[in-house]
């Protein structure tokens, strides 16, 4: 029942803000209807704590611990994402960027693209996580194109071509999953390609079919998680795009994408053994990491600055799933949360500062500190945060990643230390002339809502000083989950 | 036993076909012959879907044969023909990079393809096993397309030609994916169609001209 709700609230959403959007009270009704799904997303958490795993709608839906705390965390981000861009839109508009039906298509989207990551996220069957994850695709595509400008023309065009061929190797990977599945479980129409049966017998499933279907799977997901080499529509995506795509991009759409990624593992894992899985995953994730790493220090946009940070990070989880075993599961589920958590928050920030500054370009930012402390103070323990300064979260999933890879895999410490090196003083050096010096920008017309920033900042402090125990054993049941 | 190895070797010589339209594809400039070889792309494929349907005697199989006429024969390209009459582009001729490389390039990917599915081939039980090499030799001849190709709409046809050889993948692999899934494949190309017909008007506002070398600006220098 719940769960209907968790998928029924963004869809009922879409549908209201298609039709009232272009309203004063819009961008109130998105907060609502995100609040709403955070509340049915709660109840379906409590209910899963209770009763275990579910499966409903003739085996179609699929809740267990590893996708029902991503189910969470994507309802959280997407509500204080919500309370952020009813503001930040406003001064948008006050600033002549955006106009009334740009804004209708904006939240319209906004809920849609919602509805497609919690389908991707529920769903049972492979082949429908596939449709869903497209469907991200398409309703962000306009949504990045918004500003019509030349440079965010060319961002969308670019995500929708690459993220386009990206998943059309997804597609192949499923038609050889369901090949394989075919043989062992036989033609049943709908249920060869569920994810629970499909776990129940991937060990007789063929293995040279299934290590050909991991690497498409592999890839094409891969591509909208946005690692090395099929990066390049990232940064352009999350430097065009309005502020709020730009964080509900980083900090949802990636972990999706990787979620669909892990799910296709367990069943490699089962099939053709760790060996294969571990190590491609192992070695994407390093590369981009690094590659990244190097990348920042060139940037001169600060929102393209935090998206190359995202492919920093999402190829360190990535690494650490490869790694495999409870530990290193369990800090990249850690490392997921805090880094979608404090990504956002980060781009929160960072959207309000280049509209005090009224520019991306990071030389134009000075003095935020003086201009707004919040705004200031904000991007600066953001930055702090992600780059896994202790007592943050990040830094203890980080510290276990670190940890772990030392033990079983000594050769990929040094290529992690020099990643996370780099990533530091690239960051942080120009973080900082940003949040302090002098500046003489005049105040935003309409006051910024930053309370989700500090929220999540406190959150992330929370985790890296004491995880509660329910959310640990909750994680380690989700760890256990993935092998 | 005598009619169904005739079916064999008929729905073999129609994948052929395919193939020979993508290699056309590859090597032709004017949009609108694209948009037409395209269409046909669709109607063969419409062709060896509903031949194995028959073969199979699977009834859901015929009907993503039909979804393949109404879809790729008949909705896709009258939109694309209407798209490119309204923006003026339908007699645009293109200049291709050197076209004799590009076909070797095509040659090498066919042999990667043939390469690559041999294992599948051999394990399959469908009738159409020895399609699954031509159907990613399309796959990979479509991606080339993409890759050679400086035109939006181009590119478009590229991408539009890709999912027909993972349809033709799907069918000559598995019998076809299970119907929810090929409907939902459906719905997802005919919207990405409907958002880049809104995209193709944005961008000639914007530069005048559907030309791909305009979207070079974002790079890291």
């Amino acid at each position: 029942m719940e769960l209907w709700f968790v998928l029924g609230m963004p869809l009922l959403g879409t549908f209201l803000l298609a039709v009232f959007g272009a309203r004063r009270f819009a961008a109130e009704v998105n907060v609502g209807v995100s609040l709403a799904t955070l509340l049915a997303a709660s109840l379906l958490v409590a209910r899963i704590v209770r009763y275990g795993p579910l499966l409903v709608g003739h085996e179609q839906f699929f809740v267990d611990s590893f996708n029902v705390f991503l189910v969470a965390l994507t309802a959280f981000v997407g509500f204080t994402t919500a309370i952020f861009s009813r503001p930040y839109m406003r001064i948008e508009e006050h600033h002549g960027r955006l106009n009334a039906r740009r804004l209708r298509l904006y939240h319209s989207m906004y809920q849609l693209f919602m509805t497609a990551m919690f389908i991707a996220l529920l769903t049972n069957n492979m082949g429908i996580v596939w449709v869903a994850m497209e469907a991200a695709t398409l309703s962000t595509v306009l949504l990045v194109s918004l500003y019509r400008t030349k440079a965010s023309l060319e961002a969308a065009w670019k995500y929708f071509i690459l993220c386009g061929v990206g998943i059309a190797q997804a597609l192949f990977g499923t038609i050889l999953l369901y090949f394989a599945a075919e043989r062992t479980l036989g033609r049943q129409g709908m249920t060869a390609l569920l994810w629970t049966h499909l776990n129940a017998a991937k060990a007789d499933l063929e293995p040279t079919v299934i290590g050909l279907a991991f690497v498409f799977l592999l890839v094409g997901y891969g591509t909208k998680v946005g690692l090395a080499p099929l990066h390049n529509w990232l940064p352009d995506a999350h430097a065009e795009g309005p502020t709020p795509v730009s964080a509900v991009l980083s900090g949802l759409l990636l972990n999706v994408a990787l979620y669909a990624v892990i799910r296709c593992k367990v069943l490699a894992v089962g099939s053709i053994g760790p060996l294969m899985p571990g190590r491609m995953l192992m070695a994407f994730g390093l590369l981009s990491a690094v590659l990244a790493a190097f990348f920042l220090w060139r940037q001169r946009d600060i929102k393209r600055l935090f998206g190359y940070s995202s492919i920093e990070h999402m190829g360190i989880i990535t690494f650490a799933f490869g790694l495999g075993g409870p530990v290193a599961n369990f800090a990249a589920l850690l490392h997921m949360t805090v880094h979608s958590l404090t990504k956002s928050s980060i781009f929160f920030t960072a959207g309000h500062a280049s509209q005090t500054a009224g520019t991306q370009e990071m030389d134009g930012i000075r003095g935020l500190v003086g201009i707004s402390p919040t705004i200031g103070w904000g991007l600066m323990l953001g930055s702090l945060a992600i780059l896994g300064m202790p007592p943050f979260g990040v830094f203890a999933s980080e510290f276990l990643i670190l940890t772990t890879a030392m033990r079983e895999h000594p050769w990929a410490t040094p290529f992690l230390l020099i990643a996370l090196g780099v990533a530091f003083a690239g960051i942080f050096m120009k973080v900082q002339p940003m949040v302090f010096g002098e500046s003489d920008a005049p105040k935003l017309p309409h006051s910024p809502a930053l309370v989700p920033v500090f929220v999540h900042l406190a959150m992330v402090l929370v985790l890296g000083l004491y995880i509660p125990p329910a959310l640990a054993e909750w994680y380690r049941a989700a760890a256990r989950l993935i092998g | 036993m005598l009619r169904s190895h005739l079916d064999v070797q008929l729905l073999n010589l129609l994948a052929a076909c395919m193939l020979l339209i993508s290699f056309a594809m590859l090597s032709t400039r004017r949009t609108q012959q694209l948009i037409t070889l395209f269409a046909w792309q669709g109607a063969i494929l419409f062709l060896s879907t509903s031949l194995v349907a028959h073969e199979a005697g699977l009834t859901e199989l015929y009907f993503s044969a039909a979804l393949t006429l109404i879809l790729k024969v008949i909705t896709l390209p009258l939109i694309l023909h209407t798209l490119i009459k309204r923006l003026g582009a339908q007699w645009d001729n293109e200049r291709l990079v050197n076209i004799p490389i590009t076909m070797l390039v095509g040659l090498v990917l066919v042999i990667f393809a043939f390469g690559l599915a041999q294992p599948i081939s051999l394990l399959a039980t469908t009738v159409t096993r020895h399609t699954i090499g031509i159907a990613l030799a399309v796959i990979l001849l479509s991606f080339l397309m993409m890759i050679t190709r400086r035109k939006a709409v181009t590119q478009v046809i590229g991408f539009l030609a890709m999912e027909n050889g993972l349809f033709l993948a799907a069918t000559s692999a598995t019998y076809g994916m299970p119907m929810v899934i090929e409907l939902g494949i459906a719905l997802d190309l005919l919207v990405a169609v409907f958002i880049l017909g809104i995209f193709f008007f944005q961008i000639r506002e914007q530069f005048d001209s559907l030309d791909l070398h305009h979207l070079e600006s974002l790079r890291e220098e």
